[in-house]
């Protein structure tokens, strides 16, 4: 028998980890348009996050609660430093700030029907008040941004709260960005722009600079509304530690920092994934400062950025946060990246939309374009039709409901009758760097890298 | 009728600011067109800030940041001079300076006249929503920055960069700008424009001829990212 050799012809396919097939593609594109990827969502990169941290609950040493006869308070106060009328909440879980203009009109009703119905706020954004968030949030947080789109006295008096916005997690030090597809007639009225405009927002504001500035500019807003309403600062996390003190030295009530998982509906991707640092390690660095001040519970932290589940919102407060804001994860429970919209009842193929956006659901990211093909982040008149109010409300309340009981499941299992009794102390890190960045020993041990000289 | 035309005066060296505000909120009566006299305002924050109603405000003295703040309906004059963001985001309704004004002046401000007889600092009408300007005397670099909608109008000279990424807001200016900003570029002054110039000095009280001025508006150069690029994003 002849044994033949087979001819055997070798691959290459060893990648660059320098220049893998991301970067290719990246730098392909840049030849070939002469301009930087603007997109929506938030940084794709792996970051130490509240993944990293682990619960020690209840055992012999502690005891737990009863998963569902016990009680565990999720009343949430917020703005007790010097407003007359504070928020309260049902639930330490809120919704962030996002704009009409962004979202359609239908989104942004959906949002506010749920969180009425789970007692909790939702906010507007970088294009003023619509009637249709007004008129069903019960509680309305109203956003003094730097472009002042449609910003105005009624609204402001309309507001149950205010957020001073300085920077956002996805971009701190960067303005809003609405690409020209979704200033429509609507929404380029509200911002006195014309339509059509690639519109760009200041990154400061108009008529203040600096801390001390700041300070002036909350009083005007307490005096035009009478000291009425809680004042908010947010920022996006870059320096916390200073940040933090400097709003609480501002007069702020609530400071809500985002980190820089949190989403955008349109920014440069060098801003998205290199500028900012993540939530983990802001967390830790607003709670140092208002430790530092002796302001913890005085003024209260909002925390945002990359939360998703029950257990994010349990270990943010933990780590010291009174509360958290949800932004992408409340998109992705209205049908973000899913691959059907519901119509009175039925599911529709998204598909095609995707496709035609050169993406599939899973990786979608192009809130920027405005061709949402599940009717989330749209202005189009066909598109945003795709995303009921009902449909809408029904799911976010779902979500947020799943989060609370998730929150509560957790709290019990480490004995507390409060979520807000939650204490780092309850927390222990799977990485190295999450232990440095959250002050929580590595599981197993009581190493905390880097702290008290170890 | 007794109350209606009872003069009201608030001496900021006696009464607490936050309360002349909450009375100016809440205490007017619909329809009360009553002159509200300051006095002793010692460049005092937020003075008269967001009014709503259509009456006289005359404060005596310099005022602080924000005077006439967010102004709705209201008159405001100030007999002085007046800090960073006066008439800031300004809905309607007349604020006078009739000294000189800070940075940010009429910053944001969607309606109304702002009127400032001397200087104006940095940033004048910066992001201007659709309100009135008239400067009697010479603004401070950035002006106009990104104002969107609106007039305004300069009768003596501009810093650095005036109208820097102008959207639809038209400058007028009689003296010289040391220089432009991006985006910005004369244009010639149509019988619109004088006509125009003509109402607002008047309303102003300043007495110039509208043909010494030049017209400065956006050259929308700005208005999409990058007109070579292929619009794929």
């Amino acid at each position: 028998m002849d044994i033949q050799s087979i001819p055997i012809k070798r691959l290459s396919t060893e990648e660059s980890t320098t220049f893998d097939r991301r970067t290719i593609d990246y730098i392909q594109k840049a030849a070939a348009h002469g301009l930087y990827e603007i997109r929506g969502l938030g940084a794709k990169r792996a970051l130490p996050h509240f993944d990293d941290l682990l619960f020690l609950a209840g055992s012999l040493s502690r005891y737990p609660l009863e998963g569902y006869r016990e009680k565990c308070v999720t009343k949430t106060v917020l703005g007790t430093r010097y407003a007359k009328k504070p928020i309260e909440l049902a639930i330490p879980i809120t919704i962030a700030g996002m704009s009409f203009g962004a979202l359609s009109a239908n989104v942004k009703e959906s949002l506010g029907r749920a969180a009425t119905e789970l007692g909790t706020t939702t906010t507007t954004g970088d294009g003023g008040m619509t009637p249709e968030e007004r008129n069903s949030s019960k509680t309305l947080v109203y956003q003094c941004l730097p472009s002042r789109y449609g910003f105005n006295p009624n609204d402001l008096r309309r507001a149950d709260a205010i957020e001073v916005v300085i920077g956002q997690g996805a971009k701190p030090g960067g303005g809003g960005m609405l690409l020209g597809q979704k200033v429509n007639p609507r929404v380029a009225k509200m911002r006195t722009l014309p339509q059509g405009v690639d519109q760009r927002s200041a990154c400061r504001h108009p008529d203040w600079t600096g801390p001390d500035d700041l300070a002036i500019k909350i009083q005007e807003l307490r005096e035009i509304t009478d000291w009425e309403k809680p004042i908010y600062v947010k920022v996006g996390a870059t320096r916390v530690f200073n940040d933090v003190k400097l709003a609480v030295h501002a007069g702020a009530d609530v400071v809500v920092v985002d980190g820089m998982q949190g989403g955008t509906a349109a920014t440069q991707t060098c801003y998205i994934e290199h500028i900012g640092i993540p939530t983990l390690a802001a967390v830790r660095q607003a709670v140092d400062a208002l430790e530092d001040l002796n302001m913890k519970g005085q003024v209260q932290l909002i925390v945002s950025g990359g939360i998703r589940s029950g257990a994010d919102v349990a270990k943010a407060l933990a780590l010291g946060a009174d509360a958290v804001a949800i932004g992408q994860g409340i998109l992705v429970a209205l049908g973000c990246n899913a691959e059907t919209y519901v119509q009175d009842g039925v599911h529709h193929s998204a598909l095609e939309g995707y496709e035609a956006l050169g993406t599939a659901p899973g990786f979608c990211h192009h809130c920027h374009t405005g061709k949402c093909p599940v009717g989330v982040t749209t202005q189009d008149p066909v598109l945003e039709q795709r995303l009921q109010p009902d449909v809408g409300s029904k799911r976010v309340r779902n979500y947020l409901k799943t989060l609370n009981m998730e929150l509560t499941t957790i709290a019990r299992a480490c004995g507390k009758q409060n979520v807000h009794h939650l204490e780092r102390e309850d927390l222990v890190a799977l990485t190295l760097e999450a232990a440095a960045m959250a002050r929580v020993p590595l599981a197993g041990t009581d190493w905390i890298p880097g702290f008290q000289g170890r | 009728m007794e109350r209606l035309i009872a003069p009201l005066e608030f001496d900021l060296a006696q009464v607490p600011l936050h309360e002349m505000n909450r009375f100016l909120h809440r205490e007017l009566a619909e329809g009360d067109t009553r002159t509200v006299t300051v006095l002793n305002p010692d460049g005092a924050h937020n003075i008269a800030v967001g009014l709503d109603h259509p009456v006289k405000v005359e404060v005596h003295g310099h005022a602080g940041y924000y005077a006439a703040g967010m102004n709705q309906k209201a008159s405001v004059t100030i007999h002085g001079s007046a800090g960073t963001g006066v008439a800031e985001n300004m809905m309607s309704g007349t604020v006078h300076v009739k000294g000189f004004a800070s940075n940010g002046a009429g910053a944001s401000a969607h309606g109304g006249l702002l009127v400032i007889d001397g200087d104006a600092g940095l940033r004048c009408g910066i992001s201007l929503k659709g309100a009135d300007i008239v400067v009697g005397g010479s603004v401070g670099s950035f002006s106009g920055f990104m104002a969107q909608a609106g007039r305004m109008v300069i009768c003596g000279d501009a810093g650095d960069a005036l109208g820097d990424s102008l959207y639809e807001a038209v400058i007028y200016l009689k003296g010289e700008a040391k220089s432009l900003g991006a985006d910005a570029q004369f244009e010639p002054m149509t019988d619109a424009d004088l006509h125009t110039l003509g109402e607002l000095l008047s309303r102003a009280g300043l007495d110039h001829d509208p043909s010494a001025f030049r017209r400065i508006a956006s050259a929308r150069q700005l208005y999409h990212w990058n007109a070579d690029a292929n619009q794929e994003y």
